[in-house]
Parts: C-alpha cells; structure tokens; sequence
C-alpha cells in the first residue's frame, strides 16, 4: 500500500511530467532537485530497514546521524516490533497493516482521530485484545497468547481513564498492584512512585474523593511502579488543566532522561510535538512515521510569509520576477506566502524586489507548519475514520 | 500449563475484603439476610407440639436444619453477579486485566473473596442455631437436634459446596451480563437448583442420610470444580474489554504459523 510519502514523491514526478512553460525553467530545477533527494531518503531508508530484517515502515524518515537526537533503532533490538498488524472485529476494520518500530528509550507518539485504531492498537500491544493478523514483539517477546503474562510483566498500561478503587486509600490501590505484579519491596516502591507525581502527601487520602488531575497522577504512579520497559499512556493529559498537564509533561521527560520506553497516544499535538522524538498517525491504517520536524518538510515546501502595510499593485509581475520563488499565495490583502527552495539564498533576493518596488515591508519570515498542519493533511486526505 | 500465582490469589481476596469493608451497605446486606433465614427455624424448633415423642420431634426438627442450607445458596449470588461487572462499570478492570494476573488467579481470587464471608456468617448462624436450641428450646427438641449428628455434618459439608455453586453462576453472568441490574436478577436464578434440592430433601422425597448426603457432596464437588474453570474460560480479556466476542485470529509464532508462511 502507498504510504503518504510515497504519494507526495509521486505528485513530485506527475509535476515534472506535466508540461512547463519557459519560464518555469526554476520551478523544473527545483522539482528535479527534490525527485533526487527523495530517491536518496527512499534508498536510506530502504538500505535502514533492510538491515533491521523489517520491511520499510510506510513514510517512514531516517534519522540522519548528524541530528545529535536522533533515535538508532539499531543499537539493539527495538522495545517494539510491530508487522502488518491487523485488527478486526465483524465487518469493522479497527486498524489495518500497521508496522512500525520504537526504539529503547524512545517517546513514541501514536495521533489519530477519535475511531481511528489508536486504543485497539494499545489494548492489541498490551495482550488485551489478540490481533486478526500480523505480528509485534513487545520488550523483546513475541505477541501471542501464551506470552501474555511475561509481557504484561514488562510493560505498563495507563488506559484513558485511571481506573482507581474509589473506596482504598491512594496507597491501598498501589499496594493491590504492586501484589498483582509481584513487586519486591513494594513500600519503598510506592514511596519512590508516588515521590515521582507529588502524591507523597496525598498517600493516605481515598481515592473516590481526589479531583480527575490528582486521579490521573495516581494512575501514572501506579504505571511507574513497576518500573516497566515500555510505557503505555492513553490520553495521559485528557481532562488536565494546564498546571496538571505540564507536570505530566514533566514526568514524562524525566521518564525519558531515564530510558524509559513511552508509547503515547493523544489528540494534543502541542503535546506530542514538545513530548515525541517521533509520531504516528493512523487513520485505521498508518499514515507516516517519523520526527515531527522530518514530517513537517516531507510534506510542505519552504515557505516565508511576507507582510505589507498595503496590498502589492502587481504581485505576479514581482514575485515572477524572482526565480527562487516557485509559487505564492495570498490569503488576505498584504499577506504573501511565498514558496521557495532555500529560504536562506531567496529571502534577501525577495527583500530587495520588495523594497524596489516601493512597498512597505512589515515582516518577512519562515512559515512555520505546526505537527497539526502535518496531523491534518494526511487525516483530512480520507475524511475521518469511521467511527 | 500456566502456574497458579498464590501471591496474586492473595492479593486479590485481601482487596476485595477490604473492599466490602469500607462498604457499609454490602456489610449489612451480607448480615442482614442470613439473620432473617434464622427466624423460621428458631420459632419451628419453640413451637414444637408438646404431644410428641422423641421419633416425632426428630423428624420435626430435620427441617428446620435443612432449611439453614438455603443461606450459603442465596447469600453470595447478588454479590458474586456484581464482582467482574461491578470492576467493567467502575472503569477498573482494563487497567486490572493489563497486570500479569492470569484469568485463574482472578476468578479464584474473587470466588474466594465472597465465599469467606458467606461461610463466616453461615457458620455464624448455624451456631447461634444450635445455641438457641441449647438454651432455650425443650430438653427434648434440643436432644432430638443434637441427635442428628449425621445432618449437622451433612449441615456443614454441603453449605460451602452450595455457596460455591451459587457464586460460580453469579460469576458467570458478571462475566458475560453488561448491566448490573440484569446480572443480580440472573445471578438470584443461581439458588434455584439448591432450593430445589432442599425441598426434596424437605418433603420426603429423599431422606438426608449420611449415603445421600456424600453422594449430594461428591456431585456438588465435581460440578463447582467444573463450573469455576467454565467460568474462568468464560473471562476473555477481549470480550470483557470490548464487549466483543473475540475474533479468530492468525497465530504469529509456533509451527502452524511457520507452515502457512512457506
């Protein structure tokens, strides 16, 4: 099936193959030039995946060694392996073909819309739900039936809603947990736990009487204390305050500091973008893998974003004139948006027709795509999932 | 063959123990109803006809004991009904159900929770009986009820055989019922077989003798063992997560898996 980047690669051909006038001799380089750097990060990537034994991840981008972040999948073996991975439950197709790794120590965002797959996906990792086809290996085990107290073992779930005994003290619900998964030493476990969220004061309160931040902390505890290999959070911020989410903001980079493997799935995208050395958006079947930075220059040009005191008389003849500009846009009267190859070589250029032309330059600048523009060009490619 | 974890086992009955604890309601529920099963054998055995003889009273009395074996038959259906469903509506099973606890551990961990304060308070009760019989009730009735030292063992053997049968079909329909109103009503079918047992005893279809009784205990044994397992197949994680039967799915490892890929 063809991924995203896929696609856009094949819009870059189909774009080159159309017929071009003379004077879109720039435009006909530049297309050239971009054809030539995704073979390359197609190839990169195929050559990644080919010795990691996996099949290349649908949009997948391959950290390039020069970015001191990025995540070496092959250090060791990944935290999770996930192949074809199908669910479907009747006539309804949960997700379909889902693969994709994440690496030891790794924050790993899953976004999707409501419906999408993301929580069957967690419950399927997690042995909760067996999948129709395909296969995962979780901290290191095969996903399968039998295997599915040992990876329950290893791992931690923090589903959406905590899922706290309303009746037993903050530590009584950590206690039956502890016992569940066996822990030595469980007093100074749940200590360290409820240290890691600022409970310690709250340890002895019941629970049916904390407010929903306090509950949500509770089951981060809880998720900590068995100090697994791989971390699933659930929409660990849904219904938090600012205040509350930063903390969980902050405990999940403290997590991280540590090694810790965090599989997190949210409809945030602030969240995921400032948490996430990579993400994952599926919409049933996955969309694309990759850094959010990677995505966001997968899928949008360069851009700068030019502001006037008043609208340009002739903006085609102008922006015509400057070849490193491959097309502009105009929303609003004094609002250019200006498509560029290299943003450092056409700015001063642009700057100097502007000025020669008289207009009154307010602010010239990168146009920034946000992990949402990316989040909402490949879901709105379908529509939304079917709920 | 999974290993039974007793450490889990454990740590499920002292949660649920604790559970009902700090739930006056269930505490009350629970203490309320053997009580009022108390009150019909307590004033058979005081109105006994002054007229009969010692073969009269005995026989009079076999009922009133018998009839005590409806508490550990009813007592434990509504609360076991509520066990699995009562932790789906509370929104605490899934995170449950994502620790190393096996389906086994669970289910006996549950079964056990209600089955001990159930036998407690049937036992209770079963004392309190005979006191009454001891202190208050004629030399010859209470004679007569001490007599039946085969019927008291048979008392006390088959209570908590028929409390395990009550809570396996109350556990059977948390398991599967999605509403907690619907699960009590079925759960409360669970006392029929028993109270059906207890009224062939109870009319004469068949005396309670030793013979009987042991067959009834052996048949009892054999069908709780049965019905615990069925019931711990039942808990699928899939269908109590989702509410969905579970799809066939295609094994990712092992040999047949091997066989289809080539």
């Amino acid at each position: 099936m063809p991924s995203y980047g896929h696609l856009l690669r094949f819009r870059r051909l189909e774009a080159l193959r159309s017929p071009l006038s003379s004077s879109d001799t720039p435009r006909r380089t530049i297309l050239k030039r971009c054809v030539r750097r995704d073979l390359a990060v197609l190839k990169a990537s195929l050559v990644t995946s080919n010795a990691a034994g996996v099949e290349p991840v649908a949009g997948s981008s391959t950290p390039t060694s020069s970015d001191a972040n990025a995540v070496t999948t092959n250090s060791r073996e990944p935290a999770l392996v996930v192949r074809s991975l199908t669910k479907v439950f009747g006539d309804r197709t949960a997700f379909s073909d889902v693969s994709f790794e994440v690496a030891h120590g790794e924050v790993f965002g899953f976004l999707g819309p409501n419906g999408a797959g993301k929580t069957t996906t967690v419950r399927t990792l997690g042995t909760l739900i067996a999948p129709t086809s395909g296969s995962a290996t979780v901290a290191g085990i095969p996903l399968s039936a039998e295997n599915g107290i040992e990876i329950r073992q290893r791992i931690a779930i923090m589903p959406e809603s905590p899922g706290l005994y309303n009746r037993l003290s903050v530590t009584e619900n950590l206690e039956y947990f502890a016992a569940l998964f066996g822990l030595q030493h469980p007093a100074s476990r749940i200590r360290d736990a409820l240290e890691a969220v600022n409970l310690t004061d709250r340890a002895h309160d019941v629970c049916g009487g904390l407010s929903k931040g306090l509950r949500q902390r509770v089951g981060l505890a809880r998720t900590l204390m068995s100090d697994p290999q791989v971390m699933f959070l659930d929409e660990p911020t849904s219904g938090l305050d600012p205040v509350a989410a930063l903390e969980v903001h902050n405990l999940i980079n403290a997590l991280r500091q540590k090694g810790v493997t965090i599989f997190l799935t949210t409809h945030r995208l602030d969240e995921a973008e400032k948490l996430c050395d990579r993400v994952a958006i599926l919409n049933t079947t996955l969309r694309t893998v990759g850094r959010p930075t990677d995505l966001r220059t997968q899928i949008f040009h360069n851009a700068l974003l030019v502001r006037t005191l008043a609208a340009l008389k002739d903006p085609g003849t102008l922006f015509g004139a400057i070849a490193d500009i491959t097309e502009w846009h105009s929303s609003e009267p004094g609002r250019y948006e200006l498509v560029v190859a290299d943003i450092t070589l056409a700015a001063p250029k642009i700057v100097r027709a502007l000025v020669n032309a008289g207009a009154d330059v307010l602010s010239i600048g990168e146009n920034e795509h946000s992990l949402e523009d990316v989040y909402l060009a490949l879901v709105n490619e379908t529509g939304e999932a079917p709920q | 063959m999974k290993s039974f974890n007793s450490a889990r086992f454990m740590a499920v009955v002292k949660k649920e123990l604790r559970d009902y604890r700090r739930k006056r309601s269930i505490i009350v529920t629970m203490i309320i109803l053997p009580f009022m099963f108390l009150i019909e054998p307590v004033v058979a055995i005081f109105i006994v006809p002054s007229s009969s003889n010692v073969a009269g009273v005995r026989n009079y009395v076999v009922l009133p004991i018998i009839y005590l074996l409806l508490i550990p038959s009813i007592m434990p259906s509504t609360v076991a009904a509520f066990t699995v469903l009562g932790e789906r509506e509370q929104g605490t099973l899934e995170p449950l159900l994502t620790t190393p606890i096996s389906q086994e551990e669970f289910i006996a961990g549950k079964a056990a929770a209600v089955l001990l304060p159930t036998m407690v308070l049937s036992y209770a009760v079963y004392a309190l009986f005979l006191l009454a019989a001891e202190l208050f009730a004629k030399p010859i009735v209470s004679s007569a009820i001490f007599d039946q030292g085969s019927l008291l063992v048979v008392l006390i053997v088959l209570a908590p055989l028929l409390a395990c049968w009550s809570i396996a079909v109350g556990m059977a329909v948390s398991v599967r019922a999605t509403d907690i109103r619907v699960a009590q009503q079925l759960g409360s079918l669970a006392s029929i077989p028993p109270v059906v047992l207890i009224l062939i005893l109870a009319v004469g279809v068949l005396h309670p003798t030793m013979s009987v009784a042991l067959i009834f205990a052996l048949a009892l044994l054999a069908i709780d063992v049965r019905a615990i397992r069925i019931v711990a197949h039942m808990m699928n994680r899939e269908r109590l997560v989702t509410g969905s039967k579970a799809s066939p799915s295609v094994p990712t490892t092992g040999l047949l898996s091997r066989l289809r890929n080539r």
